[in-house]
């Protein structure tokens, strides 16, 4: 279908479609609101991947190491996010960033700072994104560390301890190693899914202000919605290939490293 | 010992954190249109008012989307507890040919992304007829790679011996799987048919596209349209409307998070 100038009104009729060649391939990447999507894409990626798995391991530490006693209630309080509706967290986001009685405007009010109309805002409509995102999402990957961590044996740990390793040191030196494999899976897992980066755009922003938080897939469903099958169906091959590249490239360095 | 304190004081102001937005929403759906708007905002509704759960039934037709997706939701987890178990057995304990390719070409559309899919999938369903309705918002999750994954790993930790078992005491093949096997696999099928319905219960963009009449919304497609549409600014409505979308889902969350949990450390997906 991406090799072809499909459109909405060809449901019926299939018989009136033709070949484009790479004709689809070449409009997207020539396409300036495409190039737009890609570029805000990666900027998700690049900042929001880090800084899930970043809070992820933190909590998952904290779970394993720090907080013994409620860790069955700590567990399911961080993992509720994960099992909601996007939709409905981006009804109660849109109200918890509203500018003036929004929640975080009202937290920064106390300290005097004047917060941003956040979803409004060019600069910073994207960095709220990738906040929600990582509220959202970072429950998934500690559930994975969690499981990762209790898979180290408490032996290793009480070796460095002997050897007059600081709790920071065993931290950097024993248990991150160790835990490689596991960065690595949750690194994979929570790149492909913030590359295809859509809910959150799609329910709080519709990629806007000025498409500065439209990305591959919302660019590719707007694309769908206008009834261009062909050129939606080859963007999203562009972003498959993509995702395919970075992952091996994900597998190539953790490896090596 | 004594660190232990402000251990704790960060896990709770995390779990404050992530909570909450979720307390607001659930405040926030007793609260009237006016003290919603009020700046500063009010953390306790100062006028508790039920008018926001009267408005979903008499404004808009929660009702009806509830039971649509309700309706979608145990569909779908019924057709996957069924398929992905037959399937997962057939690719565990069945010796035919291909079968290694059969699994293999599971494991990969795992990976395909849906966007990629979504088109066509879209173009096959309208052409089929099933556009805008009930089969064209159930068939095409009826079956999940990640659940034959699932199934699959369970029962190839099953022993072989049970089958031989089995047929020795004159069992059909059928017998075998329905009375001997599948009854072993009842905590990955509880794990299986959970996500299922979280999935199907919170799924946005499928159900957005094919249901194109009112009468066939399911809950987050009516939210969200509510959201976006002439009701973006009554936020009493939407705040009771997210309630109703996400309780029956944290309410099952919290009864089975055991296994939605394991199933996660299991998989790693979502």
């Amino acid at each position: 279908m991406s090799f072809t100038d499909i459109k909405q009104r060809d449901l019926r009729t299939p018989f009136g479609v033709n070949g484009v060649g790479f004709g689809n391939y070449a409009k997207a990447l020539q396409d300036e609101t495409f190039r737009k999507a890609a570029f805000n894409t990666a900027y998700f990626v690049v900042i929001g991947v880090p800084l899930t798995l970043v809070v992820a391991l933190g909590a998952a530490v904290l779970l394993d190491r720090g907080v013994k006693r409620f860790q069955a209630l700590f567990k399911v309080g961080y993992y509720l996010p994960v099992v909601t509706s996007i939709v409905a967290i981006a009804v109660i986001w849109r109200f918890v960033l509203s500018p003036d009685n929004g929640l975080v405007n009202t937290a920064l009010g106390w300290v005097g700072i004047d917060g941003p109309n956040w979803l409004a805002s060019k600069t910073w409509a994207m960095p709220s994104l990738i906040a929600m995102a990582v509220w959202r999402n970072f429950g998934s990957a500690m559930i994975i560390f969690l499981a990762g961590l209790q898979g180290i044996p408490q032996s290793v740990e009480e070796a460095g301890q002997i050897d007059g390793a600081g709790s920071w040191q065993r931290f950097r030196y024993l248990i991150l190693p160790l835990l490689r494999p596991t960065v690595l899976f949750t690194s994979v897992t929570t790149g492909i899914g913030y590359l295809q980066f859509f809910e959150e755009p799609f329910v709080m922003t519709q990629g806007g202000p000025l498409d500065s938080t439209i990305s591959i897939s919302m660019y590719t469903y707007d694309q769908f919605g206008f009834g261009n099958y062909g050129l939606a169906t080859s963007m999203a091959y562009i972003l498959f290939v993509v995702i395919a590249v970075i992952t091996f490239i994900q597998f190539r360095l953790l490896r090596e490293k | 010992m004594r660190r232990t304190w402000w251990i704790y004081l960060i896990g709770v102001l995390g779990l404050v954190a992530v909570a909450a937005p979720f307390l607001w929403m659930v405040l926030g759906s007793f609260k009237t249109q006016g003290e919603l708007m009020r700046v500063p905002p009010t953390w306790w509704p100062r006028n508790a008012t039920g008018q926001n759960y009267g408005d979903l039934f008499s404004k808009a037709n929660f009702p009806r989307y509830f039971l649509n997706s309700a309706l979608v939701a145990l569909a779908v987890t019924a057709g996957n507890l069924i398929f992905c178990s037959m399937i997962g057995y057939a690719l565990a304990k069945l010796r035919f040919k291909g079968r290694n390719a059969l699994f293999v070409l599971v494991m990969a559309t795992l990976m395909i992304p849906g966007m990629v899919t979504f088109v066509p999938l879209f173009v096959l369903v309208t052409n089929a007829g099933l556009a805008n309705t009930y089969p064209g918002l159930i068939l095409p999750f009826l079956v999940s790679p990640f659940g034959v994954f699932l199934m699959r790993q369970f029962f190839l930790g099953l022993p072989d011996d049970l089958i031989d078992a089995g047929r020795v005491d004159g069992s059909t093949e059928l017998g075998i799987f329905a009375r001997i096997m599948l009854p072993l696999t009842r905590p990955a099928l509880a794990t299986l048919g959970i996500l299922t319905f979280l999935g199907s219960w919170n799924n946005f963009l499928w159900p957005l596209v094919v249901a194109q009449t009112e009468d066939k919304y399911t809950l987050p497609v009516a939210l969200a349209l509510y959201s976006t549409g002439q009701n973006a600014q009554n936020y009493g409505l939407l705040m009771a409307g997210a309630v109703v979308v996400v309780l029956p889902v944290l309410v099952m969350f919290l009864a089975f998070q055991r296994h939605v949990t394991k199933g996660i450390a299991i998989t790693g997906l979502k």
